[in-house]
């Protein structure tokens, strides 16, 4: 596909046909490709620890792209694409270079929201290639929320069946295999979310007695709340839940949720009220939300899967997993908070500073560029928790009619901010690159 | 007269009565886009004085019709007598800021018309490039586009443009926007923008148009009197917006004009001495006028037939603004509110849908004198690949 790339959209495509005068410049007639571990990678899908670096060598006649891994192959790849260009004769030109190039933080993720808006696959597969152009690594597929649950589960299919928008508003295990297998062509892992306890009001249409019925006095009013975290078989449930789910996603990491959780339900209802007492966590829901999603990073830990949760969960004091990974996603004070999940030696993924769904007018890209996410109190070894960051579409305003101009060229600002050292800062500079780079991705 | 079909059976035909013909003419600001729609048991009437209602009720008539789960196309029997409130309903494309290619506003003319929108305000150039291929001045483009093969409006895809808007019932106003906005004109026609000075010496930059030199109107003129006969519609839109003044006071053969003639330092008397010339000729050439409010503002002479145009955002300043238009006389477009380049998270098309734009302080006489208005969509952060979704 780097060939099409690089040669395919030629305006002036000169099928093959070489200049009649032999050109005075060196030419240069191979890129060789050399991936230096004994394990190459290229039947394995990538995780967090795949080395990404690679070291790209331009000069005539023969250049050469050196990586450990065939994952930093295809980040060089990417990078030599991007320096071949075309003159006004048709003919392709790069500059001698050496470059010795790696990633600064190793998880540099999109999050997409197929909930809120259902997005058909193609939508899907074009933002995973927009993410391979600007070497993002991770797709954080939100799959399921209140609103829709698309994915197709084969041990419950009443779940898409009665919760997606529509019968064809759904994601197959085809489909979901063919995410997965087109976003390792390109390095990038598949982190699946299924959010809960919150966030799950379309699971309830499918899986009767999962869902919390909310009160009214002695009366059910017939809406339903967060997960039931009191009955054995939610557990039942998410057991049985999390074992297809651990083995359609062969990422090493499944994102649990756990985001704003409201009590209220779980308040209202007589039999919750009763089981707060029981295990004496009084009026502290937290400590109810906190039981119930230790017992599913349990379920999910038991399945050989690390968790990825949002903060709620370690603010609100859960008995988290040594390898839990906390996402920092509210924006008032986030500083603050990386100290503490760091500080606490978690592991940590930045979200807060770059949601991307929240449109302004103007060049809003600069303020996404300008984040310098190990701007937080702390020391070496905290900041060595910050693993990296995610720039977030949620799905309210969204859809496929304006899902690529939206997240795209914003978040190459995000890409490179997680990529490049920390004192490539430069605005124009960026700037310069920055409208180059969309030309070139359109 | 057709038999009519018995009670039961499907209706296959919409029949289409216009009573004053005018299908090869172009609409107008005054033209009647009234219709009446009557869908009953075995018939099917659309009528209208014109055939710009009759378009009008042709799109209702295609958003009346519905499918059932068996596929089968349905329609409400419906009694409609609909006609708009505002004769003026435009919509804004910036074509200078960033190319559209002829494609984009193909496309944005058939959702205009799913909206019933009537004019095609077509800021056609300004600073950043001048696209508009002149065959008067083809240096402009020339020198001026973006890319003088690529990113240009020939006059095959300006006249394309006129009758596929024509075609449903849309006015194309250009927009000419002079003196300010003009940087792009400054290399395809040498002498016609002002040069800036540093002290005694030009600095190499340019500012507005040079109102103290004879060239400029006898440019104006050529230029005008081309655009006059390309754009079928009565009105040319003149702009007017965004003098900058800074440039003027730095050249000193200006300054020594605005000696001669007495103006002292008031650069607005400078403005309006080049905006009513300009009047003056697009008047000679039998065009109507649309001007951005600062021409009112500043006090500049106009024809009592002037309609302009408000778009300064501050919400009391706005509405201030149309009360004194109005009360001068002058009929009003409204595009304040309605700058829909300005995004923001969230369903924002309700700050517009309440917008209501006879809310000022006036007489009915003044109230009539609002004949609509336009949403703006300004093109710095705009090109055909966002500019469906960005504005519909």
């Amino acid at each position: 596909r780097y060939y099409e790339y690089m040669f395919g959209h030629s305006r002036r495509r000169r099928w093959g046909r070489r200049p009649l005068a032999a050109r005075a410049e060196p030419e240069l007639s191979e890129l060789q490709v050399v991936i230096e571990a004994p394990e190459p990678g290229c039947d394995s899908h990538p995780h967090l620890a795949s080395r990404e670096a690679y070291h790209l060598i331009i000069t005539e006649p023969v250049a050469i792209l050196k990586a450990e891994e065939v994952w930093g192959a295809l980040r060089g790849l990417e990078t030599f694409s991007q320096l071949v260009h075309e003159d006004d004769y048709g003919g392709f030109l790069v500059n001698e270079s050496e470059i010795y190039d790696f990633p600064r933080f190793a998880h540099r993720g999109i999050l997409l929201d197929t909930s809120r808006h259902y997005l058909p696959l193609k939508s899907i597969l074009t933002n995973l290639d927009a993410m391979a152009f600007n070497k993002f690594n991770v797709l954080h597929w939100h799959i399921v929320d209140d609103q829709s649950f698309p994915y197709q589960s084969t041990y419950f299919p009443e779940l898409s069946d009665k919760g997606a928008y529509s019968c064809n508003l759904v994601y197959t295990p085809t489909e979901v295999r063919l995410v997965i297998e087109y976003a390792r062509l390109r390095g990038i892992r598949v982190i699946p979310e299924f959010d809960t306890p919150g966030h799950t009001q379309s699971w309830g249409k499918g899986q009767k007695d999962l869902l919390t019925p909310c009160y009214n006095g002695k009366q059910p009013t017939g809406s339903f709340g967060p997960v039931n975290p009191i009955l054995n078989t939610t557990y039942d449930f998410m057991t049985k839940f999390f074992k297809e789910i651990s083995s359609v996603f062969p990422d090493k990491y499944i994102h649990l949720g756990g985001d704003e959780v409201d009590f209220s339900c779980w308040k209202s209802n007589p039999e919750v009220k009763e089981f707060m007492k029981k295990q004496g966590f009084g009026t502290d829901y937290a400590k109810l939300e906190s039981y119930y999603i230790q017992k599913v990073l349990d379920i999910v830990s038991s399945y050989k899967k690390g968790q990825i949760v949002w903060q709620e969960v370690f603010d609100h004091k859960a008995q988290l997993k040594p390898d839990t990974v906390v996402q920092v996603w509210m924006e008032n004070n986030y500083a603050h908070e990386l100290s503490s999940v760091t500080g606490a030696g978690f592991t940590a993924v930045l979200a807060a500073p770059w949601y991307l769904d929240y449109i302004s007018y103007g060049q809003d890209w600069k303020k996404y560029y300008s984040v310098e996410p190990l701007n937080f109190p702390g020391s070496e070894e905290q900041k060595k928790l910050l693993i990296g960051g995610e720039a977030c579409l949620w799905g309210e305003f969204v859809d496929a009619t304006n899902l690529t101009p939206r997240l795209w060229p914003r978040a190459s600002a995000v890409g490179e901010r997680l990529w490049s050292s920390s004192n490539v800062t430069d605005l124009q500079d960026a700037y310069k690159r920055l409208t180059n780079h969309r030309c070139r991705m359109l | 007269a057709e038999n009519e079909p018995s009670w039961g059976t499907p209706c296959t035909q919409l029949l289409v009565h216009v009573s004053t013909p005018g299908c090869d003419g172009f609409p107008n600001l005054d033209s009647k886009e009234g219709y009446n729609l009557t869908v009953s048991k075995g018939s099917m009437l659309l009528s209208a004085d014109t055939i710009w209602g009759a378009l009008r009720g042709l799109e209702t008539f295609s958003q009346l019709v519905g499918r059932d789960e068996n596929g089968t196309y349905c329609i409400n029997e419906t009694e409609i007598v609909d006609f708009p409130r505002f004769p003026h309903r435009g919509l804004l494309l910036d074509t200078s800021r960033h190319y559209l290619p002829l494609r984009a506003i193909l496309e944005t003319l058939d959702v205009m018309a799913y909206n019933k929108f009537n004019v095609f305000h077509w800021h056609i150039v300004d600073d950043p490039s001048f696209p508009y291929e002149s065959s008067t001045f083809p240096e402009l483009s020339k020198k001026g586009a973006f890319n003088a093969m690529t990113h240009v409006y020939t006059a095959s895809d300006v006249r394309a443009v006129i009758e596929y808007a024509r075609l449903r019932g849309i006015r194309v106003i250009p927009e000419f926007d002079t003196p300010g906005h003009t940087l792009s004109w400054g290399p395809g026609a040498p002498g016609l923008l002002t040069p800036c000075f540093v002290g005694k010496e030009p600095s190499g930059v340019y500012g507005p148009i040079n109102p103290i030199l004879n060239s400029t109107y006898q440019f104006v003129t050529g230029l005008f009197q081309e655009v006059s006969t390309v754009f079928p519609d009565f009105f040319l839109h003149l702009g007017g917006d965004e003098v900058d003044f800074t440039c003027w006071k730095s050249n000193p053969k200006i300054r020594a004009f605005m000696k001669e003639v007495g103006f002292g330092e008031d650069y607005r008397k400078l403005e309006s001495l080049y905006i009513q010339r300009l009047l003056d000729i697009v008047s000679f050439l039998g065009k109507g006028y649309i001007v951005w409010q600062e021409v009112f503002d500043n006090e500049v002479k106009v024809r009592p037939d002037t309609i302009i145009h408000v778009w300064k955002e501050n919400v009391m300043e706005y509405k201030e603004e149309m009360a004194n238009v109005t009360r001068a006389g002058y009929q009003v477009l409204l595009s304040a509110p309605w700058y829909l380049n300005r995004i923001s998270y969230g369903q924002d098309w309700r700050e517009a849908y309440k917008v209501e734009p006879l809310d000022f302080q006036g007489v009915p006489e003044q109230k009539a004198l609002v004949i609509g208005g336009e949403a703006c969509m300004w093109g710095e952060y705009v090109d055909v690949t966002n500019l469906t979704p960005r504005l519909w």
